[in-house]
C-alpha cells in the first residue's frame, strides 16, 4: 500500500509535485495559524478577566473551550452590512487585503531548522514589505466605508504604522548587523549556543524597541488609538459586519502572533535552546534545539500582548507620536552606532 | 536632579513596569466573581427577594386583613379587600401584589403585625407574560407554603433583634 502511493507520487510531473507538497504545507500552516488565533481570542478573553479578578468566559464546553467555535458561528452567520454610499468592491476587498500579508509573512518563519515553507534569501526584506503591506487593508477599509469614524480611524492607523515601521525597522537593521544575513535561518543560527549567546543582551533597547512597536503596528492596546472605542467607535471597521469583521478580527490576531513570532526569531533564538552548551542541563533533552522553544518563546510574547492591554490605559494620539518619533527612532539610531563598535570590536560571545 | 531623575524612570518604562507587576499579581490571586448557577454568593438572612404569605402551623394562614401592609407601602403594590368569614373571624378575598411596581423596601413585612407577608430569599423569578407579575392570594400561599422551611429558619435567626 506504501509503495504503491509512493510509486504513483513519484509518477507525477515534478512541477505538479512541488505545487501539491507546497499547497499541503501552507493549508497546514494555515489551518495551525487560524486554530491558533481562535484559542488565543479565548485566551486573550479569559487571561484579561483573570487580570481583573474575574473568570472570563467559561460556560460554552469545559472551561468555556469551545468559546471561539461559539464566536465564529455568530459571527458568520450575521448579516453582511454594505452601507449604501459606500465603495463596494474596495469595501469588500478591504478585509482580505489585511488578512493576506498577515498569512503570507509566515511563508519565511522557520519552525525549526531549515523548516520554513520558502527559504529564500531576502526574507527580512519579505517581512518588512508584507508587514508594511497590512496598513492597505485598514486605509482601505476606512476610506470605503464613507463613515467619518472609519475614515479617522484609518488616518490615525495609516500615520501610526508609518511612524513606528521606521523604529521597527532600525531594529531590523540591528538584527541584520549582528546576524550578517537576510535570511530568517541564519539569522537563528547565528544565535546558537546558549541562552546568552542570543541577540536580546547585545540588542536589548533594539530588543525592546522592536516589540513595543510590534504592538503599535497591529494596533493593540496601549496603541489600539485607530479603533480607540471610546472615541471613534470601533475605528476604521465600524461598518463592518458578520465575515468582513470576523476577517479583520483574524488579521488583527494573526498579526499579534506573528510579531510575537519574529520577536522569539530576531531576539530570542527561535527553535534553539536556552540551555544549549550548558553542562548538565544541556546535555539533557532540555538541551535539544526544537520547534517545542520556539513555541513556548512565541507563546511568552502572545502573553505580553494579553498582559499589556490589561495593564494600560490608552495612549494619547500626540504621545503616540512623541514616542514613536522623538524616542524610539533616536535610541535606535544610537544604539546602531553602538553596535558597529561592538562588531568591529569583535566582543564575545556575539561577535567573535 | 530630579529631571533626570524623572528622565531616566520614564525612559526605562519604570512605572510601566510596576503597572505590569500589579496586573501579573491579580492574575494570580483569588477571584472575585463566581461559576453562577452552580456557585452562589451567601445571602442575609434579611434578603429581601420574592414575597410569601405565611400560615400557622395549624395551616390557618396568618393575615387577618388588618390592611397596614396596604397602608404602608410606597409603592401602592398591594391591594387587599376583605369580608368576614363564617367562623366571624376577618380574612382576605383578595390579597395582590403587582411585582413590577413593588421596590421591595420590606416596609410591608415590618408593618405586619402577625408575620403574614414577609419577602423571602428566593430571587430566582422572572414572569414571561404581561399579568404574571401580579402575584394573587393563591400564589403568595404556595410560595410561602413552599418556602416555609426558609423562612421559619431566617426569621429565627432575626427573632434577637426584632
Amino acid at each position: 500500500m506504501k509503495e504503491f502511493f509512493i510509486q504513483q507520487w513519484e509518477a507525477l510531473p515534478p512541477a505538479l509535485q512541488t505545487v501539491i507538497s507546497v499547497t499541503g504545507q501552507i493549508s497546514a500552516l494555515l489551518l495551525v495559524l487560524i486554530l491558533m488565533v481562535a484559542y488565543y481570542t479565548y485566551a486573550e478573553r479569559r487571561v484579561i478577566g483573570f487580570m481583573q479578578g474575574r473568570m472570563g468566559p467559561n460556560r460554552v464546553g469545559p472551561w468555556g473551550l469551545l468559546q471561539p467555535f461559539a464566536d465564529v458561528i455568530k459571527l458568520v452567520l450575521k448579516e453582511i452590512i454594505v452601507p449604501s454610499n459606500s465603495s463596494r468592491f474596495l469595501f469588500v476587498i478591504a478585509p482580505l487585503l489585511s488578512i493576506a500579508p498577515a498569512f503570507a509573512a509566515w511563508a519565511v518563519i522557520p519552525f525549526d531548522d531549515g523548516m520554513m515553507i520558502a527559504d529564500i534569501n531576502a526574507g527580512l526584506l519579505y517581512l518588512l514589505a508584507l508587514t508594511s503591506l497590512s496598513v492597505y487593508g485598514v486605509i482601505l477599509a476606512g476610506w470605503a466605508s464613507n463613515s467619518k469614524y472609519a475614515f479617522l480611524g484609518c488616518m490615525r492607523s495609516a500615520a501610526q504604522i508609518v511612524s513606528y515601521e521606521i523604529a521597527m525597522g532600525f531594529a531590523l537593521v540591528g538584527v541584520l548587523m549582528a546576524a550578517g544575513s537576510l535570511n530568517l535561518n541564519e539569522i537563528v543560527l547565528s544565535q546558537s549556543g546558549g541562552m546568552l549567546n542570543w541577540f536580546w543582551i547585545p540588542l536589548l533597547p533594539l530588543f525592546v524597541i522592536f516589540f513595543i512597536s510590534g504592538v503599535a503596528e497591529t494596533n493593540r492596546a496601549p496603541f489600539d488609538v485607530p479603533e480607540g472605542e471610546s472615541e471613534i467607535v470601533a475605528g476604521f471597521h465600524v461598518e463592518y459586519s458578520g465575515t468582513g469583521f470576523a476577517i479583520f478580527f483574524l488579521a488583527e490576531y494573526a498579526n499579534m502572533i506573528l510579531v510575537s513570532a519574529l520577536t522569539a526569531l530576531f531576539f530570542l533564538g527561535g527553535w534553539l535552546s536556552p540551555f544549549q552548551g550548558i553542562p548538565v542541563v544541556g546535555d539533557t533533552f532540555l538541551g535539544e534545539s526544537s520547534i517545542v522553544w520556539f513555541a513556548l518563546k512565541t507563546f511568552i510574547f502572545m502573553f505580553i500582548f494579553l498582559w499589556f492591554r490589561a495593564t494600560f490605559p490608552r495612549y494619547r494620539y500626540d504621545q503616540i507620536m512623541r514616542l514613536g518619533w522623538k524616542v524610539f527612532i533616536p535610541i535606535t539610531i544610537v544604539w546602531i552606532v553602538v553596535l558597529g563598535g561592538l562588531i568591529v570590536g569583535e566582543v564575545g560571545p556575539w561577535f567573535n | 536632579m530630579r529631571i533626570i531623575r524623572h528622565y531616566l524612570k520614564s525612559l526605562f518604562l519604570w512605572e510601566l513596569l510596576q503597572g505590569l507587576a500589579l496586573t501579573l499579581k491579580h492574575f494570580f490571586g483569588p477571584k472575585s466573581t463566581i461559576r453562577y448557577p452552580e456557585e452562589k454568593t451567601p445571602k442575609s438572612p434579611r434578603y429581601r427577594g420574592m414575597h410569601a404569605l405565611r400560615r400557622y402551623p395549624s395551616g390557618e394562614e396568618r393575615c387577618i386583613a388588618c390592611k397596614l401592609c396596604e397602608a404602608v407601602c410606597p409603592a401602592l403594590a398591594i391591594t387587599i379587600d376583605s369580608e368576614m368569614r363564617e367562623d366571624g373571624t376577618r380574612r382576605t378575598t383578595r390579597y395582590d401584589i403587582d411585582m413590577f411596581k413593588c421596590i421591595y423596601c420590606g416596609f410591608c413585612e415590618e408593618a405586619c403585625p402577625v408575620d403574614a407577608i414577609v419577602e423571602t430569599s428566593f430571587t430566582e423569578y422572572h414572569f414571561e407574560e404581561r399579568g404574571q407579575q401580579i402575584l394573587n392570594k393563591d400564589k403568595l400561599l404556595a410560595i410561602g407554603d413552599k418556602l416555609e422551611p426558609q423562612i421559619a429558619a431566617d426569621r429565627a435567626v432575626e427573632s434577637r433583634y426584632r
